[in-house]
């Protein structure tokens, strides 16, 4: 939070301000106090905003033409593509923006995990992110499912049915999510309305999310605690504003590229085939994004189990600030935990892999040791490195290893010190 | 960084791997120059009007195209048949109307803004006339095939004898491009099954490569306004990228900290 306290000048901002200091609110945020170091791995916050608005927008506009219905929205979809003004845009941008989004977000979660930004006294803004991504997902699969190609249809069979596997209330409960014995028409229904409400949340969450990090503030590279405001620290406009524009239009150009040159390569070919209960597609896949959990569901034998485990996949998340023991934030000053984080990397991309393949032979066995490392990683790996391993010595500030001409002399071994 | 490249090494070898063995079940498709591929892509105008004689006098007589009315032929960006053409095209199919006042259906020529003529009612008189398989319904085939062009470029011409040993059932046919070489459908072209009315020879290979690209245009009919909005757009990004990095490089040279 910033320490001066803002008047307006003009005498009905004063007026105004008195009732509801949103300008009091906008200085906050333009003069709020970032540190100067943030590297480009930084950016991607003000990038997921702008996806998500732009989700919204277009999504805005596709409701006005899609028809939620089992027997139009194929048919009303097409009818966008073709017969609506720049239907094609809207759909291929909102379509290819779910992968976009996807991709700033598990760059935003790799990025706190290399450089600690879930740890104290940041651990709310990281569950609350773990919720959006919860809801980002929610969003993107009940949003596949609109378009009712066979991939929806068999999508929205197949991780329904998941829900069969509580036991005793399994099976009741499925028929209530789909509103019937299969998915149908009602499935579809209730599906557009949630996919509709989510973002909505998600919004509201994204306002807390940033409201939670304006309290300590960011985090940053070398993860020590700095003082706000001083020479460690930048206000976010015009310094921080301009760089993540140019990083926004830099993923803009990658974005533009996917949506007007390779507009389906994200998507599965299945899908340009209207939903047909009758046939099953070959392989059932999810999404790119999805892959990783749904390689660790399918590598466990048993149904509840596997369902179990995927969700625990991510929920495991949400401890990790309480998991990962170590006092240093940043990987930069932990050469072990920057081994095995790499390793985490490589994890969840095989998973990531194998799970678009089918669950059979080597590629099961793969998808089996790298569940099994994945857990390990956060529930051995992580609570032990912090209390084995041995740090590099953490400079006292952001400025003095840059301003001192020797940094060992700028290194002290507590920050307590620094901090009376 | 030398791990961090370690790993790198490691997951490029495990794909590249996985590449190897996949490429190695695959079928090479037949390839042939597109030219809708490419950031400039665009159809060529005469292909795409064969490609539609060759559609409706050979693939229409089982495969509908739903999605499609006969006004697209005359828009920009597709065959581009003048408004009289197309007017002609439509008024040459016989389109069911009504009911009219006394509560009948009747019949009358198509026009400009009717859908394209199904071949059948519906799915179970197609699957009726055809041995149980359902001709799909063509606006969208090319995208709703993961290899799209290529792969039906190259079924058409795929037809050959079953190897020796295997047993087809009757109205089932060999073709090598098919997934599973088992197709319902019979070897559809022949050299000169159509006459092209700019003289063009009829091969199969033609033929083959003039309906696929106007399968191409039916299903992602806005593919040339695509590619010209996203060249304009990307050049105007870099530009805008370029001209901010500037004025970045100039607020952040106010402190000493690198960007």
């Amino acid at each position: 939070m910033s320490d001066h306290e803002y008047t307006p000048n003009s005498k009905f901002g004063k007026w105004f301000n008195d009732r509801l200091p949103l300008l009091t609110l906008a200085s906050h945020l333009t003069d709020y106090p970032t540190p100067k170091n943030l590297n480009y791995w930084w950016t991607f916050g003000g990038i997921l905003t702008f996806c998500l608005i732009t989700q919204i927008v277009t999504g805005l506009v596709l409701a006005m033409h899609y028809i939620a219905h089992a027997d139009m929205a194929f048919d009303s979809v097409e009818h966008i593509m073709r017969d609506v003004n720049y239907g094609w845009l809207i759909r291929y941008i909102h379509a290819n923006g779910a992968s976009m989004f996807f991709l700033a977000v598990y760059i935003h979660i790799f990025r706190s995990l290399f450089y600690g930004s879930y740890k104290s006294p940041r651990e709310v803004i990281w569950i609350i992110g773990i919720i959006i991504y919860l809801l980002m997902m929610a969003a993107a699969f009940l949003g596949y499912v609109l378009p009712w190609g066979q991939m929806s249809f068999w999508g929205a069979t197949v991780i329904t049915n998941l829900f069969s596997a509580i036991p005793l209330v399994g099976e009741g409960i499925v028929t209530w999510l789909w509103g019937g014995y299969s998915v149908d028409n009602p499935t579809l229904t209730r599906f557009f309305t949630l996919h509709y409400l989510i973002p909505f949340l998600i919004l509201g969450l994204v306002v807390l999310h940033i409201w939670a990090l304006h309290v300590p503030g960011n985090n940053n590279p070398i993860g020590i605690d700095i003082k706000k405001p001083s020479k460690d620290t930048v206000p976010f406009h015009p310094y921080i504003v301009i760089k993540d524009g140019f990083a926004l239009l830099m993923f803009m150009i990658v974005f533009a590229f996917f949506v007007f040159y390779t507009p389906n390569i994200l998507g599965h070919a299945d899908n340009y085939i209207e939903a047909n209960p009758l046939v099953t597609p070959a392989h059932i896949v999810p999404e790119w994004y999805l892959l990783p959990f749904y390689a660790i569901l399918r590598s466990v034998p048993d149904k509840l189990l596997g369902v179990v485990a995927m969700l625990s996949a991510i929920l495991i998340l949400a401890a990790l600030p309480w998991l990962d023991t170590s006092k240093i934030r940043s990987a930069v000053f932990r050469p072990l935990y920057r081994q095995f984080y790499w390793i985490l990397v490589a994890d969840v991309l095989i998973l990531g892999y194998v799970g678009a393949m089918p669950a059979e032979g080597l590629y099961l066995l793969i998808a089996r040791v790298a569940t099994a490392y994945y857990f390990l990683h956060f529930l051995v790996v992580l609570p032990i490195l912090g209390y084995k391993e041995r740090t590099l010595p953490v400079p006292l500030s952001i400025t003095e290893p840059v301003l001192g001409g020797s940094p060992n002399l700028a290194l002290a071994k507590n920050k307590e010190k620094f901090e009376n | 960084m030398r791990n961090f490249l370690r790993i790198f090494l490691i997951i490029i070898l495990f794909f590249g791997f996985s590449g190897i063995s996949n490429a190695a079940e695959k079928v090479e498709y037949l390839k042939t120059d597109w030219s809708f591929k490419g950031l400039f892509g665009k159809f060529d105008r005469a292909a795409l009007q064969r490609g539609y004689q060759v559609y409706t006098e050979v693939c229409s007589s089982c495969h509908s195209m739903k999605y499609l009315s006969y006004r697209n032929l005359a828009e920009e960006g597709g065959p581009e048949f003048t408004v009289a053409q197309a007017k002609a095209i439509a008024a040459s199919f016989e389109v069911t109307d009504g009911p009219n006042d006394d509560g009948e259906m009747y019949t009358r020529p198509g026009k400009l803004s009717d859908k394209f003529v199904m071949p059948y009612d519906n799915v179970k008189a197609a699957q009726a006339a055809n041995g149980g398989a359902y001709p799909p319904d063509m606006s969208v085939l090319v995208k709703a095939r993961g290899d799209g062009v290529d792969y039906i470029y190259s079924l058409l011409q795929g037809y050959e004898d079953p190897p020796v040993g295997m047993s087809l059932d009757d109205g089932v046919y060999y073709n090598k491009y098919m997934y599973g070489n088992k197709i319902k459908m019979s070897n559809q072209l022949s050299d000169g099954l159509v006459e092209y009315g700019d003289g063009t020879n009829a091969s199969v290979e033609q033929m083959a490569k003039d309906v696929t690209t106007f399968l191409m245009w039916a299903a992602e009919p806005h593919l040339e306004s695509r590619h010209q909005m996203g060249f304009k757009a990307i050049v105007y990004l870099v530009i805008l990228t370029i001209l901010v990095y500037f004025s970045m490089k100039k607020i952040w040279s106010r402190i000493e900290t690198e960007v």
